[in-house]
């Protein structure tokens, strides 16, 4: 009885919290899901039923398989489970079959996958230093980041809803980002290499993991100013560096490059003719581009400066996702946003090479780039928030000057997440409440961090 | 408050909690010919808003009584009438009389969903939170995690939110009620649980504990000067209210009559269906309701109930006191649902509602005894297709309780206010020194069992000879653990003595 009550205890607070959560997941097993319910058993059909030789090629549904091979090995590790829940799900030509066997299977797989992203904010917990904190549970930095994190509302309902996976990948991510902290800089790589075959949209925030690893890690010692050691450079280490990421590239594409079918992958995973925005816009700098444009080719049209004739009939905001020519303004091309990306990047990684200041550096750079990557990439998807909000609750506990930034990024981000929940008012309803949660939580940090660190040296 | 932050997230959760459990099916989803409780309510709306008063409780062409007719109080009507106003403005056909029966769409159970959520915000919630924030001598934190458990409390979610019913309003208003009595506002506790029993007539259960602890006041004020003033100011309130709500009844007296034919159908029998009283249990063994006559059964019905809740409403008019009040209530109401006439597996509810409010001074059992109760349910949430928001909500239930007051480490005697009880049978058994041991072990059994028994009822089939073989075995588990509370908040009740508050003085 005793032991059951300590487990149970108080004392348990992060238990508690994960079970929470938990609990609060399968609570939101029959919500609304989206059209990537029916791509991910999509692709559990399209893994199961055919070779591998088919998997990129195949196109019965619309939804075809565009994310690296990992991910498709991870699809194909899960049917199996799915073959004793419903056979049916599993057949390619069942496009659009939802029984509620396969809802029940969905929704669990990714409950269950959730379980790695339990054990990273576990590790992420172990990073923070918790000791000028009070004795209050609330006030205590490893209790709100575990809060702030386990009960992420973004990541609540993009994967619980709106049904996609990526507590897991995320999980993935903040494990490398803690591995990094515990300077176990080998194992961190090896997390990104796979997270990047597992979903490739983390490209965003490779340049701050190469920059990094390049100058903290292959670079063993500094000069007494900070500034670059030249002959300290560690050709051991690059190379380790280089194999791991080899290797695990090789494990990925290897057999696809066996059988020749590389360039279909690739244009597969980097479909360029998707359009500038998504269907529904991501709040980005193309976004208002496109809005300023439609603005502009209106005040054209009523003071008949523009031909009615010579305006291209497809438009940004008819929700489709395809490519299309802007009005007034010069058109996008997916150069010129790679480009705008990488002068947005250039000066935190800039930063990071010259002043590099450990891991906590890193972290921000990598919200950097991710929150450049959203602002200027081509086809961003609002769900591509997560990236820089999750790493950005790490930096949050930490000053109070992050703090107040992250909750400015948290109601934003999290409220630019509504029109994933735009078909009944029921939903609207749980997501307001929701969003309430998640931003009465941060306010909390907010506050108690301002208390706690406001007489904190700055540059720490 | 300080960290009125935290109060307002243990809220939001709580909604949180009700809205995705509404998510589920409800009361005769898809059911023709009758459906259930959500087309109950919605043919209330119809009734009320399409037809005159005076025929809302009469059977009539219009209005069947047959189908679904009314058998709430006036404040129930006047609800529905309300509701059935905003319906009329979003979709018509919704309470349209006759064409309506059977209306089931995805809008129309927002809507209604919509209904019960407004309610419980306007009414129960406020209530709970405003108890929390009024209890003595426990910290802030204590405070708010007892909020948050009360409005986890999943019996009183899967039957408002899953099964359909408006609870919340007459709990809520019990427990306005609760709150004015307890701090001297006795004219408005009064008032505010007036309402609560013209909304729903079950609340009478709470009635006794109500008039007791109001008349002891009254008795301690002095019945020559100040208590007899405040007895006449309640008595004035009481009747003040009662007319209010039967107004439009009291103009003719076959009308009051009608709607207290329909408030309390005496010739139904002593029980319908399994219900885990002591009645249901016993016609196991003995078919009391074939062998007994009609007047015999409502005679041995009264005589128990009184008999088991007499000892603790006369000490309840001696020394009046809130706490003495609230666990008094949960006694009354409990005697009642175990030995009363025609009652329904729901009315569990109007004992887990005091109990929540004793979650603080007792918490392992109280968790214990809430825990009970929405096992105590489970054919009727089986019925509804709730089994996984039911697990769910139990478990959180249970995870919120178990970390916010350590019910583990709370199983001592005086933890579990058994001290001077102990004390006395030590005087005659001195080796009574086991009973926390004995009631962790109860527990264990008791966890287990229930367990079992929801497994056994989700995955096997009955024997096709005993069809009800699981619901009546969960009936008979359920009130053998309800007769075990009863001794025991007795128990609590009669031995809480003045030297058990002496002794809190001292220390």
């Amino acid at each position: 009885m005793a032991a059951f009550g300590i487990a149970t205890g108080g004392s348990n607070w992060f238990s508690a919290l994960a079970l929470g959560v938990t609990l609060l997941k399968c609570l939101l097993i029959p919500t609304y899901h989206s059209t990537d319910f029916e791509v991910h058993r999509n692709w559990l059909a399209i893994t199961h039923s055919l070779p591998i030789s088919q998997w990129y090629y195949e196109a019965t549904s619309e939804w075809t398989l565009d994310y690296p091979p990992f991910f498709a090995w991870f699809e194909y590790a899960l049917s199996h489970v799915a073959k004793y829940f419903d056979q049916e799900m599993l057949n390619v030509r069942n496009l659009n079959y939802s029984s509620s066997r396969t809802l029940l299977f969905q929704r669990f797989s990714v409950i269950f996958t959730d379980a790695l992203f339990v054990y990273a904010v576990h590790e992420c917990c172990k990073c923070i230093d918790g000791k000028k904190a009070g004795k209050e549970l609330t006030e205590k930095p490893k209790f709100i980041l575990s809060a702030l994190l386990l009960w992420n509302f973004g990541l609540l309902i993009v994967d619980h809803i709106h049904f996609q996976y990526n507590g897991f990948l995320s999980g993935l991510m903040l494990l490398s980002i803690a591995r990094f902290f515990q300077k176990r800089h080998m194992e961190g790589a090896f997390l990104f290499a796979v997270l990047l075959h597992f979903k490739h949209i983390y490209l965003y925030v490779a340049p701050a993991y190469g920059v990094y690893l390049l100058r903290s890690y292959c670079f063993t010692a500094n000069k007494q100013d900070g500034s670059i050691r030249w002959n300290s450079f560690s050709f051991v280490r690059l190379i380790s560096l280089g194999l791991i990421v080899f290797l695990v590239s090789a494990l990925s594409l290897g057999p696809f490059l066996a059988l020749n079918q590389l360039p279909q992958v690739f244009s597969r995973l980097f479909p360029f003719k998707r359009g500038l925005c998504h269907a529904y816009w991501a709040p980005n700098f193309w976004a208002l581009y496109s809005a300023f444009d439609k603005v502009l080719s209106v005040i054209g049209l009523e003071l008949k400066l523009l031909d009615p004739n010579k305006i291209p009939k497809a438009s940004m905001t008819s929700g489709l996702v395809q490519q299309f020519q802007h009005t007034v303004l010069p058109s996008v091309t997916p150069l010129a946003t790679f480009i705008c990306t990488l002068i947005a990047m250039l000066p935190s990684v800039f930063c990071l090479w010259c002043k590099p200041q450990g891991p906590r550096g890193f972290l921000r750079c990598l919200i950097l780039c991710a929150l450049s990557s959203f602002m200027f990439g081509w086809h961003v998807h609002e769900k591509a928030i997560l990236l820089a909000v999750l790493p950005m609750s790490l930096l949050s506990v930490g000053k109070a000057v992050d703090a107040s930034i992250f909750l400015i990024l948290t109601t934003t981000g999290h409220y630019s997440l509504f029109p994933l929940l735009f078909t009944a008012p029921e939903k609207k309803s749980l997501f307001l409440i929701g969003w309430k949660l998640s931003t009465s939580l941060a306010w909390d940090l907010w506050k108690s961090s301002v208390n706690l660190y406001s007489l904190s040296p700055p540059g720490t | 408050m300080e960290k009125w932050y935290l109060m307002t997230a243990a809220v939001l959760l709580g909604l949180t909690v009700r809205w995705t459990v509404s998510l589920n099916s409800y009361s005769g989803a898809g059911k023709p010919p009758m459906f259930g409780d959500y087309e109950a309510q919605r043919h209330w709306q119809e009734i009320t808003f399409n037809l005159p008063i005076k025929q809302w409780y009469f059977n009539s062409s219009d209005n069947n009584l047959q189908y679904w007719g009314l058998d709430y109080p006036p404040l129930t009507a006047y609800h529905s009438f309300l509701c059935a106003y905003v319906a009329k403005f979003i979709n018509p056909d919704w309470i349209a009389l006759h064409s309506s029966r059977g209306y089931e769409s995805q809008a129309h159970k927002l809507f209604m969903r919509a209904t019960v959520l407004i309610a419980d915000l306007l009414i129960y919630i406020p209530a709970v939170v405003l108890y929390c924030c009024c209890l003595k001598e426990i910290s802030t934190k204590k405070k708010i995690a007892t909020a948050l458990c009360i409005l986890l409390y999943p019996g009183l979610i899967l039957i408002d939110y899953g099964h359909f019913q408006y609870n919340s309003v007459s709990l809520g208003f019990a427990l306005w009620g609760i709150l004015g009595v307890s701090y001297d506002w006795d004219l408005l506790g009064s008032l505010a649980f007036c309402l609560a029993i013209n909304y729903k007539q079950m609340e009478l259960y709470h009635s006794l504990p109500f008039f007791c602890f109001l008349l002891g006041k009254c008795f301690k004020k002095g019945l020559k000067g100040k208590g007899l003033v405040l007895l006449i100011k309640l008595a004035c309130t009481v009747v003040a209210s009662f007319i209010l709500c039967w107004l439009p009844f009291f103009t003719e007296r076959e009308q009051t009559l009608q709607v207290l034919r329909r408030l309390f159908p005496v010739d139904r029998g002593l029980f319908e269906d399994k219900v885990a009283n002591i009645w249901c249990s016993f016609s196991v063994f003995f078919k009391i309701r074939d062998i007994l006559p009609h007047h015999i059964q409502i005679m041995i019905s009264f005589c128990f109930t009184f008999l088991s809740l007499l000892p603790a409403c006369i000490k309840l008019t001696l020394h009046p006191s809130p706490k003495g009040f609230r666990f008094t209530l949960v006694s009354c109401a409990l005697s009642f649902f175990l030995f009363s006439f025609q009652v329904h597996e729901k009315s569990i509810l109007l004992v887990s509602l005091p109990v929540c409010l004793v979650l603080s001074e007792i918490p392992f059992m109280s968790t214990w005894f809430l825990l009970v109760s929405t096992f105590s349910m489970l054919p009727l949430l089986l019925k509804d297709e709730l089994l996984m928001p039911s697990v769910v909500t139990v478990m959180a239930f249970f995870i919120a309780c178990a970390t916010s007051f350590s019910i583990f480490e709370k199983t001592s005697e005086e933890e579990l206010q058994l001290k001077c009880f102990s004390t006395s049978v030590r005087k005659y058994f001195t080796c009574f020194t086991f009973l926390p041991r004995i009631i962790q072990h109860l527990f264990l059994m008791s966890v287990i069992t229930m367990i079992l028994l929801t497994t056994m009822t989700v995955t096997l089939d009955p024997p096709q000879k005993l069809p009800d073989l699981f619901a009546v075995l969960v009936c008979f588990v359920s009130c053998l653990h309800f007769l075990f509370f009863l001794v025991y908040f007795t128990i609590i009740i009669m031995w809480d003595s003045k030297t058990g508050r002496s002794q809190k003085k001292i220390s």
